[in-house]
């Protein structure tokens, strides 16, 4: 996927003037995040489970090395073989062979979003490998040619006449005037086109939500149950997924699905949790005859070490993004790049580099809520300051930012002169304010104020008051 | 081989250690893949017989899998008769060949067919025996293999799950400790946690059931 997360101001323009994406956008104000909350209150022990599950996943990333190599022996030791990747192209190229290697022509795959990372569908079409999408949304944007926008919910930022429009266009088989009103007859028509896929392919790709040191398994999580069928049908199954997926045991997975699908869309537990070890044992009827895992690093390993460890600790719930006002207001194609929302402005400029996406760290009000509800309590805001710092420090923003905040911090540090300044722009805000206490409109945040207002501040500044009280 | 040389010694340089003074950290390693110590298990499931399987039904019946109850194996074939029937799916199934499916006496459920072997195309209902039951989250654990193929929990139009009352148990963690107990660390090819019928909310996040798994999933209790 091409980054174009430079362009997040453009981008961010379009999305708020898109009524489509603003109707979209909607679902998930209302949906997730009352679902999250239901779900989190009715187990009394899930805060102990969010810090036990950070800490799970901080033990694991202190020993990643070993764990995955106690990982690799388990899945050899049960017919498996396990490939590293260092890069994107390494790991679409490792795909490739072992499809070559079965002498596959088509590929199903389940939702996977480090294959949107490495651009496996994009690279296998390519070579003369059509790959095909069976998760509903997932298999949406396929035909529309579209990225995700969210990393659980990827058609998210879509509505219902926009899939119909999309499926009358390319299912033009099917006689044109059939009845394609009710959402339910949308999710028929794929189920019947997607039923020859699985049926037909020769190899099955899947992600992995969590590798499984102990025993060598992939634990691999749908509702759908598209990741079953793309693992049982074909003789191949590939698993693709990145080097902080491994947890060390069975009981380690356990507790981070209780905190998984709770912070993702509000169940207790998804409909189908799948731990797949190895190919198909001497006797099974069904299953795959070859398992292999590709393991992809893609930049990670040069986060362990830093500050921004701590992100790896990530378990893709998306909850971060479903309770993010930015993402609100903007949806996850503004991002730019696969990761949107929180968790996104944190690893994206980890992963491709902090001068193309230095903007997103930006992008955030430092309301603090994506931390709050992060299952395993990354400290996103303070991420995304640093990744600000960094940025700062390497003479990367705009101009007008730096001197901005060159001028803050030379007035930050001679208090008296703060507070005089601060104190006059509050009362100048505060009359132009008037009686609405907001501004529409305000020289120099024209960015701001285009499309909200700005609330107006007290007339006096909360020293002076200080002050005044105390003095009274 | 090269690659993975290279991201595990990144990945050891970043951390410090030094591969040839790195004793403690490999017992911390082995220690804790040995022990594989439980974390909290929640209070929930923690319930008399009775009560638990009660919890197990309604968290299952809660995200719209249907349950029903049998005192003995021998009563099963009538109740999937009436099951399907009740339904109205044709008189068919298929299942493996687990020898607890073997011994019923499916004569006695007059005209349903019961083919056997993994799930094809066109079935319409699917039966395996389970491993075991959650009542946390009204799951049921299936494990591969020819007593109980994979695919006929996710091909044909309907799912059914036998789970033994007594193997109902409060957590997930009674069910992996009894799965090592089983299988050692060599688990079967696939082990299934099965939590209702397939779904989707990816149109307008409107909750729809039979996505491409099964669009209904109905668990027998047997005992
Ligand atoms: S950062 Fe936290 S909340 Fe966001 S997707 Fe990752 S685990 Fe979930």
């Amino acid at each position: 996927m091409d980054v174009t997360s430079p362009a997040f101001k453009e981008n961010a323009a379009r999305a708020l003037d898109d009524a489509q994406l603003q109707r979209a956008l909607g679902n998930i104000r209302h949906g997730f995040v009352e679902k999250r909350r239901v779900a989190a209150d009715a187990l009394p022990e899930f805060e102990q489970l969010r810090d036990e599950a950070k800490a799970i996943k901080d033990h694991t990333l202190a020993h990643l090395d070993l764990y995955l190599e106690a990982f690799c022996e388990t899945v050899e030791a049960r017919g498996g073989t396990v490939t590293f990747a260092e890069t994107a192209y390494d790991a679409r190229r490792a795909v490739l062979d072992i499809c070559r290697e079965h002498e596959a022509k088509t590929v199903t795959k389940a939702k996977s979003m480090v294959s949107e990372e490495i651009e496996l569908n994009r690279y296998l079409k390519k070579k003369g490998i059509a790959p095909v999408e069976t998760d509903l949304g997932e298999y949406i944007l396929q035909i529309r040619d579209e990225a995700p926008s969210h990393i659980i919910a990827p058609a998210i930022h879509l509505n219902r006449d926009q899939i119909e429009a999309d499926f009358r266009r390319v299912h033009t088989h099917l006689p044109n005037e059939r009845d394609l009103a009710e959402p339910a007859t949308l999710l028929g028509e794929a189920r019947t086109i997607l039923r020859q896929k699985f049926l037909t392919a020769d190899v099955g790709v899947t992600g992995a939500n969590f590798l499984v040191a102990e025993t060598g398994s992939a634990v691999i999580v749908t509702n759908e149950g598209n990741a079953d069928l793309t693992q049982s049908l074909p003789k191949v199954h590939i698993v693709v997924a990145s080097i902080e997926k491994v947890v060390p045991t069975l009981e380690d997975a356990a507790t981070l699905l209780r905190v998984l699908a709770r912070s993702a869309t509000g169940q207790d537990m998804s409909v189908y949790t799948t731990m797949a070890t190895g190919p198909r044992r001497e006797g099974d009827p069904d299953g795959p005859e070859a398992f292999h895992v590709v393991l992809v690093d893609n930049g990670r390993s040069g986060m362990i070490g830093t500050d921004f460890q701590e992100m790896l600790r990530c378990i893709r719930c998306g909850a971060c993004m479903n309770h993010c006002p930015v993402y609100h207001a903007v949806g996850g194609h503004t991002y730019g790049w696969v990761y949107p929302g929180p968790m996104g402005s944190v690893l994206t400029p980890s992963l491709v580099g902090v001068d193309q996406a230095g903007q997103l760290p930006n992008a955030s009000t430092f309301c603090g809520r994506c931390e709050s509800v992060c299952p395993v309590r990354i400290p996103l805001p303070k991420l995304m300051r640093h990744w600000r710092e960094d940025e700062f420090a390497r003479h990367l923003q705009p101009r007008a930012a730096r001197t901005g905040l060159g001028a803050w911090a030379f007035l930050a540090r001679r208090p008296r002169a703060y507070r005089m300044l601060t104190g006059l722009a509050a009362r100048a805000l505060s009359l132009a304010g008037g009686t609405k206490g907001r501004l529409s409109s305000l020289p120099l945040a024209g960015g701001w104020t285009k499309h909200r207002d700005l609330p107006a501040p007290a007339p006096r500044t909360f020293m002076a008051d200080w002050k005044a009280r105390r003095g009274a | 081989m090269k690659a993975r040389e290279h991201i595990l010694g990144k990945i050891q340089r970043a951390l410090e250690v030094d591969p040839s003074h790195d004793a403690a950290r490999r017992r911390a390693v082995a220690e804790r893949l040995q022990r594989h110590g439980r974390h909290t298990v929640p209070a929930r499931g923690q319930l008399p017989d009775e009560e638990r399987i009660a919890l197990f039904r309604r968290m299952l019946e809660a995200v719209a899998g249907t349950t029903g109850r049998v005192t003995s194996r021998a009563e099963v074939p009538t109740a999937l008769a009436a099951h399907l029937e009740a339904r109205g799916l044709p008189l068919r199934l298929r299942r493996g060949s687990d020898p607890r499916l073997e011994e019923m006496p499916w004569e006695r459920a007059g005209a349903l067919e019961v083919a056997t072997g993994p799930a094809e195309d066109g079935d319409t209902a699917g039966l395996v025996y389970a491993f075991a039951g959650i009542a946390e989250t009204g799951t049921s654990v299936a494990v591969s293999g020819a007593d109980n193929p994979t695919t006929l929990s996710f091909l044909p139009e309907e799912a059914i799950i036998l789970v033994d009352a007594d193997t109902i148990a409060g957590d997930m963690e009674t069910v992996l400790s009894a799965l090592r107990t089983r299988y050692g660390t060599a688990l079967p090819r696939t082990v299934n946690f099965i939590t209702g019928p397939s779904r989707s909310a990816d149109i307008e996040q409107t909750l729809l059931l039979g996505a491409h798994g099964p669009r209904a999933l109905h668990v027998l209790i047997v005992g």
